[in-house]
């Protein structure tokens, strides 16, 4: 089925109170100064002018989240303290992101992460379409600024919203009923082709470059700069990284749980052993192990896409204004040069 | 579907205090169980670690645990008949079909040792299928010897010299592991393999010395340890490159190993 609508906001409105009724209804929201992802009600809650600062990956990959509950002996596995189906209203960056996120939690190492997969699977896409690029987007440069995995896409606007639905799936069937009637139109969701910034992932080719990039002297320059807080991963579509913790719930009580939580690659403690030896010490370290990941490793291990989808979060997110873009652009002259045998800059 | 992360119950059987900070536990378990593998181990509300299996037999298998931090202060305030949480077995494993009826040089620094002793628990148990075995074992000094049954029984039958950092004693000579590479006879050896385990700079010095000596590097096998928090994949915090150490890990040929820059 693929059919579009032009509605009012009201009508818009009236169809997320319906759909409320069953789905939880998640999308971009005003937080304070920020803009997360979380539960809205209406469109006049949905904050689709403006880049959201964080991912929509909290909404079914919690920042915290109880895995195993203990008591004595027993150890039980945490049920999901809401069943319903979640409608999540994204971006096209954010669609591929999770295709990144389910790459490494379903499908790396052969199994599934069963607690990834059993919220991840009630999740249902409406894409929010972009009018056009924000100020940090390189979505063009990762091709990530199209997709058509969604059950229907929407443009919101002053004089209405235009609404497209696409596919065949119970939900699709459901925005049918609701707006069977309503004024049919031409609309089909438009992506950008062109942003501000654009970002040229360094062409490796031969493994045998590795070391040369390893070795880089830019790296030493982020050592000072970079105070390693992690917020860049913190906002990140694709960062996946946790710790697990065990807590007790009083000195005394037997009972406690394991949670797990996001990690961040760029912390001083992410890859400290026991005896206190970092593989990774310094901040300059962390910065090209983040790089590299985003544009060379994941693509290496997993042979389709990189993992950086464009975003460009991290440089709106980034206390030291260090610019992920300019890092990837900077490194890949480098690795052109380390190609002549030239020395580095 | 079976949650992959989902620890169960197994019973201590025996504590073995082999130095003042490493103690064996033979846990109730009839996995079966690959040369090199490893375990997460945990105790509920205090937390969870990957540990090599030290050894295996009927029904059970062996840590050989460094106590160094939470879980491992709470694994050693342990007794006997006390219930151990574990999910496992993860990792890679030696090649062990490769090295039957070959030599094999087992070089070990300390704690080490512990990955390598059920391999040569086995060999030493089915001589028929081992070639020569030559096994060389560092600790810092006589209190950190580990394995003192396992270490006197080798002597037997394989080539062993074992050595302290700084000092001499009975049965011990004084310096590191590199040292006595050389006096391995690899000129006289047609197919063979190599065992390296032990902390990062020891692996990376005795490979060294071995090529020297005129090893070829794809004979060479070392075992990697890094942070782990889940050891199946998904944690991210083993990653070296695009390789995860829980998943192809964490034997790795030294061809494969020395490309891993972290
Ligand atoms: C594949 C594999 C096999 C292993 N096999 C064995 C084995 O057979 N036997 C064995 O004893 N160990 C083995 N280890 C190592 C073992 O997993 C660690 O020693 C274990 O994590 C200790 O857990 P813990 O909770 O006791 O220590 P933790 O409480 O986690 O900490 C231990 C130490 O780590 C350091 N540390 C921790 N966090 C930080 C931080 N944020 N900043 C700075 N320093 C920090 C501290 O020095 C602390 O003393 C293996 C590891 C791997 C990956
Ligand atoms: S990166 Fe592209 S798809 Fe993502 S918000 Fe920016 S313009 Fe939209
Ligand atoms: S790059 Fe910026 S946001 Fe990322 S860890 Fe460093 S200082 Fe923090
Ligand atoms: S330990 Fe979690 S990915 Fe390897």
């Amino acid at each position: 089925m693929r059919v579009s609508y032009g509605i009012s906001t009201e009508k818009m409105n009236g169809l997320l109170e319906e759909l409320g009724k069953t789905y939880r209804i998640c999308g971009p929201r005003r937080v304070g100064k920020y803009i997360r992802y979380g539960d809205i009600q209406s469109v006049e809650e949905l904050v689709y002018q403006e880049k959201s600062h964080f991912s929509p990956k909290e909404v079914f990959y919690p920042i915290v989240q109880t895995l195993l509950y203990f008591s004595e002996n027993q150890v039980r596995e945490s049920e999901m303290e809401d069943e319903r189906e979640v409608i999540l209203f994204l971006r096209p960056c954010d669609i591929n992101g999770i295709r990144r996120l389910d790459t490494l939690f379903l499908r790396n190492g052969g199994k599934a992460d069963n607690f990834y997969q059993r919220r991840r699977e009630k999740v249902k896409f409406f894409l929010l379409e972009c009018a056009e690029s924000f100020e940090t987007c390189f979505c063009v440069s990762m091709g990530s600024n199209r997709t058509d995995d969604y059950e229907a896409a929407f443009r919101f606007g002053e004089e209405g919203v235009k609404a497209q639905i696409h596919g065949e799936s119970a939900l699709c069937g459901r925005l049918e009923g609701f707006l069977a009637g309503e004024k049919e139109c031409a609309f089909a969701p438009e992506f950008v082709t062109e942003n501000k910034k654009t970002v040229a992932a360094p062409d490796i080719g031969h493994r045998s470059l590795l070391p040369g990039i390893h070795d880089l002297p830019m790296w030493r320059e982020f050592d000072d700069h970079c105070i390693g807080c992690g917020g860049c991963n913190t906002v990140c579509i694709t960062c996946s990284c946790f710790d697990t913790t065990d807590v007790i719930y009083h000195e005394t009580s037997r009972d406690g749980e394991r949670r797990r939580a996001w990690s961040s690659c760029m912390l001083d403690s992410y890859s400290t052993m026991a005896g206190g030896h970092n593989v990774r010490a310094k901040a300059g370290d962390r910065m090209r192990f983040k790089v590299m990941h985003k544009i060379y490793d994941f693509k290496v291990r997993f042979g389709e896409e990189h993992m950086c989808v464009g975003c460009g979060r991290c440089d709106m997110r980034c206390p030291k204004e260090i610019h992920f873009s300019e890092t990837v652009d900077r490194l890949a002259h480098e690795v052109e040069r380390l190609k002549r045998g030239e020395e580095s800059l | 579907m079976k949650n992959i992360t989902l620890p169960s119950p197994h019973k201590i059987l025996r504590i073995v205090h082999e130095t003042k900070a490493e103690y064996t536990f033979r846990v109730k378990c009839d996995d079966a169980v690959n040369h090199g593998q490893f375990y997460v181990l945990s105790i509920p509300k205090i937390g969870e670690a990957p540990i090599s299996v030290s050894a295996q037999g009927e029904g059970y298998v062996e840590f050989t645990i460094r106590k160094v931090g939470k879980l491992t202060d709470g694994i050693f305030g342990m007794e006997e008949g006390d219930t151990l949480f574990m999910r496992g077995p993860y990792g890679n494993a030696f090649p062990v079909e490769d090295f039957k009826k070959k030599p094999l040089v087992v070089i070990a620094g300390g704690t080490g040792m512990a990955p390598v002793r059920s391999m040569l628990q086995y060999f030493y148990a089915h001589p028929e299928e081992a070639g020569e075995v030559y096994l060389i074992v560092g600790f810092k000094d006589r209190d950190a010897v580990l394995f003192e049954e396992d270490l006197a029984r080798f002597r037997e039958k394989f080539h062993t010299v074992y050595c302290l950092d700084n000092m001499e004693a009975e049965g011990f000579s004084k310096g590191f592991v590199t040292g006595y590479v050389k006096e391995v006879p690899f000129g006289t050896f047609e197919d063979y393999n190599v065992v390296i385990v032990g902390p990062p700079a020891m692996i990376n010095f005795t490979a060294k010395e071995c090529v020297k000596n005129g090893v070829t590097e794809d004979k060479i096998w070392v075992s990697f340890e890094r942070k782990m928090s889940c050891s199946v994949g998904k944690c991210g915090h083993c990653r070296i490159n695009e390789t995860y150490v829980c998943l192809e890990g964490p034997v790795f040929n030294y061809t494969k190993a020395k490309e891993l820059l972290d």
